[in-house]
């Protein structure tokens, strides 16, 4: 499996709007990839904990299908890295059948499309059994790998799978943006006593991102739960996790230019949601967009416009919400349809001008709307296409 | 009680098996047993890749003679009771009976040590008893209330224990769950084995294939004991599995083939299976060859598939506790009067028992939110709408 992640152009954009925008209060800070960040996770937590292991397919001697393993089973042997035959079911379940015993498994799927060969154990084994057994038999696993959609690897290996899991209680769903989020959240998932799904992004994997010495520290932990404002605005929040994070941050960075100051909000957790930062801020910014790479129907934006319309958060819009998401299709090979099904920043930014002009203000370069317009795609202006 | 130490003795170092640790019962009754042991033979066993397989005769005390019964009474007694729960509608949903399959958990158990660990699928009842969980722990769990092992939010499939993982509702999915309890003995290096119980259903699931591949390739110490009792729900071994030689199917795994209605017989594969594993040669198959008298759940009366025959045929000749009962009553290693005073004790237990499980109440509603999480982060958990929050409990104890 080809590595396909790290456009050079991806890379520089997400530098450049992370130069511009993070509020991150790192002083020092050292570029650090996401690999090397989770890497960093891995090591320092198997180093801590004797009962952490790690399996997966090629996770050992190939040194993990993404690297993301690299060098540990060098350093911790066999006994702790662990590659199995291609049989997910079976090691998904040895995962979690080790976890009643005690350890602290830390399983990968080369990416989660796979993980629905086991996801019977995700669910009925790992996330139902603390309940099931009154509080008798923890849990303590970790199911890691990369989620979502990667390049052009058609539809069977890009899908997101966040909605999935956090449809479910008993389990912890992490999806963490940058290379701060994947090494916190993953020690603390790792420690956590609950099991955990951890979503990664393959094309995010190459993209270093500054961390603080702060963050470099092998004690450095981030709590579940709890949503990172990555940038600071007004005018309309922006919700997202994961690579959309990336996606919403860039449009929130065309729409400075026009005068439209977006908050971003990055997740970090999907269950718990941390409902309480998308609410403080959509009561200053009165406008709501959620942005997700995963299908519409019962997804993560639905679930937090649901929360919305069910809290007195509601009553702080100005405008209805709106969801931007991966379109409602399997995800097609041709370069060309892919880049149609998946959101990019114009698609932010055009939704963000569609949502505020509901209201009645217009902005620079954005249709006057009525109240009431139903906003239709082809009656926007067609966005510059920047990449 | 003086006569007695000496087989009492034998019992617990006969074994070459260390910390050997059988379910203790009152024994004071055996000084009436006329005979302090007795040497049975077993029906052969069918061997599978193995040069050597468990021992053929093995020497029973009476005190172990006393323990045994009286573990398969109770049993047999158990799922009477529960089957009775049922039909007075105090058992809800499914409800899944062992009686004639006692012989296999009784004598396995009579084998094991403190260190080794069971999973099972979901006709677990007798298991979870054997593992240490009492009579009332078990039946209130199937009523559903508070004085259930699992407080009455398990059911009837979801029973757990000390070194024992349930109790599992999906057909197959323990296969792996007790390769990878397997995985963290010998993580461990504590020298215990992870005995996998599964049926001849489960025998066809892609999974157990899987780990067994795994529990080969890592030399696992994971007994995979295959309860073949003719039936996976109504479809008989022969309608489902193109080879029914179950001990075999393991392939690279070696396998035995035991008479699962003799109690000695499963106790002395299960010793060998222990001593097996404990050497570093990594997994075993042990089919049990069983039966079961009841449907495959309570809404299963289990004539359709079978004759009412077959099931009379089973219990006259083979039947587990009967045979058992002849057998030690012809040696001479217990009285029929001492029989009679366990299935009395037995009786009046499980009636208790039941009588509580009745009775006691369902644990508080606010349970309900009880145990989701080990660390619960969600602020609040939502009820059925917006208006209706609930918090989370902890109600087992965190440490």
């Amino acid at each position: 499996m080809a590595l396909k992640s790290t456009p050079v152009l991806f890379g520089l954009l997400t530098r450049l709007s992370r130069r511009t925008f993070s509020t991150s209060k790192a002083l020092a800070s050292k570029p650090v990839t996401v690999r090397d960040a989770l890497n960093q996770a891995l090591d320092e937590e198997m180093a801590r904990d004797e009962t952490v292991f790690l399996l997966g397919e090629e996770v050992a001697q190939y040194d993990g299908a993404y690297k993301v393993s690299r060098g540990l089973w060098k350093k911790y042997g066999d006994k702790r890295v662990i590659d199995t035959p291609i049989t997910e079911a079976g090691f998904a379940g040895i995962a979690v059948g080790a976890a009643f015993a005690g350890l602290r498994p830390v399983c990968e799927f080369m990416t989660f499309n796979f993980s629905m060969q086991a996801i019977d154990h995700v669910i009925n084994s790992a996330a139902k059994t603390f309940y099931m057994s009154a509080g008798a038999v923890p849990v303590p696993v970790v199911f890691r790998g990369p989620n979502g959609a990667a390049a052009g690897v058609a539809a069977q290996h890009s899908q997101c799978f966040g909605a999935w899991y956090s449809h479910c209680p008993g389990l912890k769903v992490l999806m963490p943006y940058s290379s701060e989020d994947a090494k916190g959240l993953l020690k603390a998932a790792i420690r956590d006593p609950d099991p955990v799904v951890f979503l990664e992004d393959e094309i995010l994997y190459g993209v270093p991102f500054a961390m603080s010495d702060e963050a470099l520290a092998d004690d450095f932990v981030l709590p579940i739960g709890k949503a990172k404002v990555e940038r600071a605005g007004q005018h309309v929040t922006l919700v997202c996790a994961g690579k959309a994070t990336d996606t919403a941050l860039q449009a929130a960075n065309q729409l400075a230019g026009e005068g439209i100051e977006c908050e971003v909000i990055n997740l970090r957790s999907l269950r718990p949601l941390d409902f309480d930062t998308i609410a403080q801020s959509v009561a200053k910014t009165h406008h709501l967009v959620t942005v997700e790479q995963g299908w519409p129907q019962s997804g993560i934006g639905a679930e937090i416009c649901a929360r919305v319309m069910e809290s007195p958060a509601f009553f702080e819009l100005d405008a209805p919400a709106w969801r931007v998401s991966g379109a409602d299709v399997p995800m097609p090979y041709a370069r060309s349809l892919e880049t149609l099904a998946l959101p990019r920043p114009p698609d932010v930014a055009a939704a963000v001008r569609a949502v505020l002009a509901n209201r009645g203000e217009c902005f620079m370069h954005t249709p006057c709307l009525g109240e009431g317009t139903v906003v239709m795609w082809d009656s926007l202006p067609e966005w510059e296409h920047t990449h | 009680m003086s006569k007695l130490l000496p087989s009492a003795a034998k019992f617990l170092t006969s074994s070459t098996i260390p910390k050997a640790a059988a379910p203790v019962v009152s024994s004071s009754s055996s000084k009436f047993s006329t005979k302090s042991e007795a040497t049975f033979e077993i029906k052969p066993y069918k061997l599978h890749k193995l040069e050597q397989g468990p021992a053929t005769s093995a020497t029973l005390s009476s005190e172990d003679a006393l323990k045994m019964y009286e573990k398969l009474a109770m049993l047999r007694r158990i799922e009477t009771a529960s089957g009775n729960l049922y039909k007075e509608k105090i058992i809800r949903g499914f409800c899944h009976l062992y009686s004639g399959q006692e012989a296999v958990a009784v004598g396995m158990r009579a084998a094991m040590r403190d260190v080794d660990s069971v999973i099972t699928a979901y006709r677990c009842h007798g298991w979870t008893h054997l593992m240490g969980v009492s009579v009332l722990g078990v039946l209130s769990e199937l009523t559903g209330r508070r004085t259930g092992c699992s407080r009455g939010k398990g059911g009837s499939m979801h029973l757990y224990g000390k070194n024992f993982y349930g109790g599992n509702g999906i057909v197959g999915a323990q296969a792996p769950l007790g390769a990878g309890i397997a995985l963290a003995h010998k993580y461990r290096a504590d020298g215990g084995v992870c005995f996998t119980l599964y049926g001849d259903g489960a025998a066809n699931q892609g999974q157990l294939f899987e780990a067994y591949n795994m529990a080969k390739l890592w030399d696992l110490p994971c007994v995979f004991v295959c309860e073949n009792n003719g039936y996976g729900m109504g479809t008989s071994v022969d309608r489902s599995s193109a080879s029914t030689d179950y001990y075999s199917r393991g392939d690279y795994v070696p396998g035995i083939w035991v008479d699962g209605m003799d109690v000695i017989a499963t106790r002395e594969a299960t010793r060998y299976a222990i001593d097996y594993c404990n050497s570093g040669k990594g997994p075993l198959v042990m089919e049990m060859e069983t039966y079961r008298y009841s449907g495959h759940s309570m809404s299963d009366p289990g004539t359709s598939y079978r004759t009412r025959d077959e099931v009379q045929e089973v219990r006259q000749t083979r039947d587990p506790i009967t045979s058992f009962k002849e057998k030690i009553l012809s040696r001479e290693l217990v009285t029929p009067d001492q029989l009679k005073e366990i299935d009395a004790q037995v009786r009046k237990e499980v009636d208790e028992a039941t009588k509580q499980a009745k009775t006691e109440p369902e644990v508080g509603v606010e349970e309900l939110t009880g145990d989701i999480y080990r660390n619960n982060l969600e602020t609040l958990i939502r009820g059925l709408h917006p208006a209706a929050p609930l918090q989370h409990y902890e109600v087992a104890p965190r440490n």
